[in-house]
C-alpha cells in the first residue's frame, strides 16, 4: 500500500491542498497525518475539516503540541505560536476542539509507529536534532519505522542492528529503500511550514510493500498563504518566515 | 536474523541454486537460474555468521541499496535483491573471465598496456561518479573486462550514494577499505569526494607499470598515515625510461590534495587517449620525492587540510565539463569564428576546471585520392592544428586544459558525432555557416550534430549586418539544444 504522510500542516490551507494533489497523483492509498494541524497559519477550521474528513476515509492521525495547546492553555510556546494559539482556539468549533483533543500522541499499524515528536517520551515534545535525539527515540520502540515530525526539517536516521547510527538529508523525489536489518526514524519535513531553507512544502510517500520512502517537495502558493496570516492580523513574522523557509 | 546454510538445490524467491562459484571473505557466489530469465545469474550471498565482521553486514546492505540503482556496461546488471529478514542476498549478472587482479604476477605491464586499462577504468569511473556513487575500493580485484572491452567495477560494498544514506558513515571507527590504495583524504573521514576513486586508480596504474605499490603494503593506520604528507618515489626513479607523459599522469592522480588531481574521471580518460598531447609539467621531470622540509611542512603545518561541507557529486562533475569548439578554419568566416569565441569564453568563464577540444575535420574526398600536401607542399594536417591553436590563444588557457585534434572524415558532422560519443564529450560548440554553397549542397552540419549528438549543443552564428538583417530576427542568435 502506498501511503502519503504529512507533519506539520499548521493551518495553511494552500500547503495543505497542494500536496493532496501531489499525493494523490502520485497514486497515495491511505493518508497518515502526524499532528500540528493548527498553529501559525490562517485557515485551521478548513484544516481541521479536512483531516476531520481524511479521518473518516480511513486515515490516520496522531496530535501534535499545538493541537494540544488548544485545549490544554497551560502548554508553553513562544509568544508568536500563543498569539497563534489563542487566535485559533477562538476560530474552532466544538466539535473542531474535541477531534484535536481526542487524538492519540501515538498509532502503530503493523511495523510502524506514528508519533509528532518522537517515540521515548512523546508527550515530552522533544525534537530530533541529531543522531543521539534519534537513538533514543528508536531504542524505545521495536517498530522497523518511526514515523515523525516537530522539527521542521526533513531527516532520516538509521540504526543498525549493533546500534550504530546513521543521518542523512533526503533527496526530493529519490527512492530510499527502508532494509529491514536495521530499525529507521523518517523526520518529515513541514508542509505548512518548512525551516529548511526551501519554501516548497514537505512530506513523503512510502511504500508498505516495497519498503522504499520517497520525500516530496511541493511548491505551492506562499504568497497567498502568507497573505492570509497578515489578514487576519496574526503576527507578521508568520507570513514573513513562509516565504523563506525558515 | 536469519541464517541459512545455502545448499545447492535450494531455491530462493523463484531462484533454484547451482553450484558455488567463489567462497571470499566476506561473501559467497553461487550461481543461479529462474524460469523466467534466460541469462545467466549469479547470486551473492554475505557471510553473516556468529564471529563474522560486522563489516559484512553493513557493506551487504550499502550493496543492496546501490546496486539495483545503477545501470550501464560498466557495472554488472541486478536482478533481484533479498533482504536480511529472511536470507541476505543479491542477484547479478556474472562477467566472464577474470579480475585483474590475475595480472599481477605479470607485472610491470608495458606503458602502453597499462595506459590503455586505466583509461578504460576510468571510463568507467566516470559513468559510475555520473550516477551519484563513488566506488570507494577500486583496486585489481574490483575491475573486471567484458569481452566487447568495457571496463566493469564490481563490489560496491563499501561505495557512497550521494542521494542515499551512507551506512558506513558512523559504522567504524577506522577507515575501512584497501590500505595501499586508500586516498589520503579517506584516513580524515571524507567519503563525498570522487577524486578518491582517481587517487586509488593512480596507484594501480603505478604499481602496474613499475610492479610496485607507490605506498607500500602497510596496513597500519600510523603506516597508512604517512601518506598524508609523504609523496611516493617518481616512477622514474624506478624506471629511468619511464615515459614522462605517463609520470606527469600517475603523480596527478596521486596528488595529496583531492584538487590537484584530475577534476573528473572523464577528464582522466581524456588524457589517456592523447597521450602525445600532455600537458608536461614539473611532475613529468620529477626524479626524487620532495624534499624533507616539504614533507615536514605538510606534517606539521597546516595538515589535515580544513574540511569543507558537504560536497555536491554533480555539482562537482558539473564544474569540470569537456567542452568540444568545433571550427571550420578554411571556409569559417572571421565574424563566425569570432562569435564561436565569444561563445567559448563565456561558457569557460563560469567553469574554471572544464577542457577545451578543438575540433576540426578534414574533409576527405569521397572518390578522389586525397594528398596530404597542399598545392605549395605544406603538410594540411600541421597547418591545421597550428590555426586550430591560433583561434584558441586569446582564450589564454592553461595548455593542461586544451588540446587540439583534426579528424580526417568525408562526413564532418559524423566524425564530430563520435569524437564526442568516444570522448564523452559534454557540450559541443558549433558554428552555423550562413547560406553558403557548401551548406546549400551538402546540408547543415551543425543541424545534424545538434540533432543526433547526446550532449547538449550550443549552435552558434555571428552577428549579422543591420543592412542584412530581416525585419523579425535578431542581431546574434544562439540555439542551446539538450538532446
Amino acid at each position: 500500500m502506498l501511503l502519503a504522510v504529512f507533519a506539520d500542516i499548521h493551518a495553511n490551507r494552500q500547503a495543505f491542498g497542494a500536496c493532496l494533489d501531489f499525493a494523490r497523483g502520485r497514486g497515495a492509498e491511505r493518508m497518515i497525518l502526524l499532528g500540528d494541524f493548527v498553529g501559525y497559519g490562517a485557515d485551521p477550521e478548513w484544516t481541521v475539516e479536512m483531516a476531520m474528513s481524511l479521518v473518516d476515509g480511513g486515515a490516520l492521525a496522531v496530535r501534535g503540541n499545538h493541537d494540544n495547546a488548544i485545549g490544554t492553555p497551560t502548554e508553553s510556546m513562544n509568544a508568536e505560536a500563543q498569539a497563534a494559539i489563542e487566535w485559533t482556539r477562538g476560530r474552532l468549533s466544538a466539535a473542531q476542539r474535541r477531534f484535536l483533543a481526542d487524538l492519540p500522541l501515538t498509532l502503530q499499524e503493523d511495523d510502524r509507529l506514528y508519533v509528532h515528536s518522537e517515540a521515548s517520551n512523546p508527550s515530552r515534545w522533544r525534537y530530533v536534532q541529531n543522531t543521539s535525539d534519534a537513538g533514543r527515540s528508536i531504542l524505545a520502540t521495536s517498530a522497523h519505522a518511526t514515523f515523525c515530525g516537530h522539527i521542521h526539517r526533513p531527516a532520516l536516521y538509521s540504526m543498525s542492528s549493533t546500534a550504530k547510527m546513521t543521518s542523512f538529508v533526503p533527496t526530493p523525489d529519490v527512492p530510499v529503500k527502508l532494509l529491514s536489518g536495521r530499525q529507521w526514524l523518517a523526520v518529515l519535513g513541514s508542509v505548512g511550514q518548512p525551516r529548511d531553507g526551501d519554501a516548497a512544502a514537505s512530506f513523503a510517500m512510502f511504500d508498505t510493500g516495497t519498503k522504499e520512502l520517497t520525500y516530496c517537495r511541493v511548491p505551492y502558493d506562499v504568497e497567498r498563504a502568507a497573505q492570509r496570516i497578515r489578514e487576519n492580523g496574526l503576527p507578521h513574522w508568520l507570513a514573513d518566515r513562509l516565504l523563506v523557509g525558515r | 536474523m536469519a541464517k541459512h546454510s545455502v545448499q545447492p538445490g535450494a531455491v530462493i524467491d523463484g531462484f533454484t541454486v547451482g553450484e558455488c562459484v567463489h567462497t571470499g571473505g566476506m561473501a559467497t557466489l553461487w550461481s543461479v537460474t529462474r524460469p523466467d530469465i534466460a541469462a545467466p545469474l549469479l547470486m551473492k550471498i554475505p557471510r553473516v555468521s556468529e564471529g563474522e565482521d560486522p563489516a559484512a553486514i553493513v557493506s551487504f546492505e550499502m550493496e543492496q541499496m546501490i546496486l539495483p540503482r545503477l545501470s550501464g556496461p560498466h557495472v554488472p546488471a541486478c536482478y533481484a535483491t533479498g533482504d536480511f529478514a529472511r536470507q541476505a542476498y543479491v542477484v547479478i549478472e556474472p562477467i566472464p573471465g577474470q579480475t585483474l587482479y590475475s595480472r599481477l604476477n605479470q607485472l610491470p605491464l608495458s606503458y602502453e598496456e597499462a595506459g590503455v586499462i586505466v583509461g578504460k577504468v576510468a571510463v568507467a569511473l566516470a559513468d559510475l561518479h555520473r550516477q551519484n556513487v563513488i566506488h570507494h575500493d577500486i583496486k585489481p580485484s574490483s575491475i573486471m573486462f567484458r569481452p566487447s572491452g568495457e571496463a566493469v567495477l564490481i563490489d560496491f560494498g563499501l561505495s557512497h550514494h550521494n542521494q542515499l544514506p551512507d551506512l558506513l558513515q558512523e559504522e567504524f571507527r577506522l577507515p575501512y577499505g584497501t590500505a595501499p590504495y586508500m586516498a589520503p583524504e579517506r584516513l580524515l573521514g571524507v567519503r563525498d569526494d570522487p577524486r578518491s576513486d582517481l587517487f586509488s586508480l593512480g596507484v594501480l596504474l603505478y604499481f602496474f607499470t613499475t610492479g610496485v605499490r607507490p605506498f607500500g603494503e602497510s596496513e597500519t593506520i600510523r603506516g597508512m598515515r604517512r601518506r598524508l604528507w609523504r609523496d611516493p618515489y617518481p616512477p622514474r626513479k624506478l624506471k629511468p625510461n619511464y615515459p614522462p607523459w605517463l609520470q606527469e599522469v600517475v603523480l596527478r592522480c596521486l596528488e595529496i590534495e583531492p584538487v590537484w588531481r584530475y577534476p573528473t574521471a572523464s577528464q582522466l580518460a581524456f588524457e589517456l587517449a592523447y597521450p602525445d598531447q600532455i600537458k608536461l609539467t614539473a611532475r613529468s621531470e620529477r626524479l626524487d620525492r620532495d624534499p624533507i622540509s616539504t614533507v615536514w611542512r605538510r606534517r606539521f603545518n597546516g595538515n589535515p587540510a580544513p574540511r569543507r561541507g558537504k560536497s555536491d557529486l554533480a555539482a562537482q562533475l558539473a564544474s569540470g565539463p569537456i567542452v568540444a569548439i568545433a571550427l571550420d578554419t578554411t571556409e569559417g568566416s572571421l565574424a563566425l569564428n569570432e562569435a564561436l569565441r565569444v561563445s567559448t569564453a563565456r561558457i569557460l568563464s563560469t567553469l574554471p576546471s572544464a577542457r577545451l577540444a578543438c575540433l576540426n575535420v578534414l574533409k576527405l574526398g569521397r572518390v578522389t585520392l586525397d594528398r596530404t600536401l597542399d598545392e605549395q607542399g605544406n603538410n594540411k594536417h600541421i597547418d591545421r592544428l597550428v590555426a586550430l591553436r591560433h583561434w584558441a590563444a586569446p582564450l589564454k588557457l592553461d595548455e593542461s586544459r586544451l588540446t587540439v585534434h583534426v579528424l580526417a572524415a568525408v562526413d564532418p558532422a559524423t566524425a564530430i558525432l563520435e569524437f564526442a560519443q568516444a570522448n564523452h564529450v559534454d557540450h559541443i560548440v558549433i558554428g552555423a555557416r550562413q547560406n553558403s554553397l557548401v551548406r546549400t549542397l551538402l546540408g547543415s552540419v551543425s543541424a545534424k550534430v545538434a540533432a543526433e549528438a547526446q550532449c547538449s549543443v550550443t549552435v552558434v552564428r555571428p552577428p549579422r549586418m543591420a543592412s542584412l538583417q530581416p525585419p523579425d530576427s535578431v542581431s546574434q542568435k544562439q540555439e542551446q539544444a539538450n538532446i
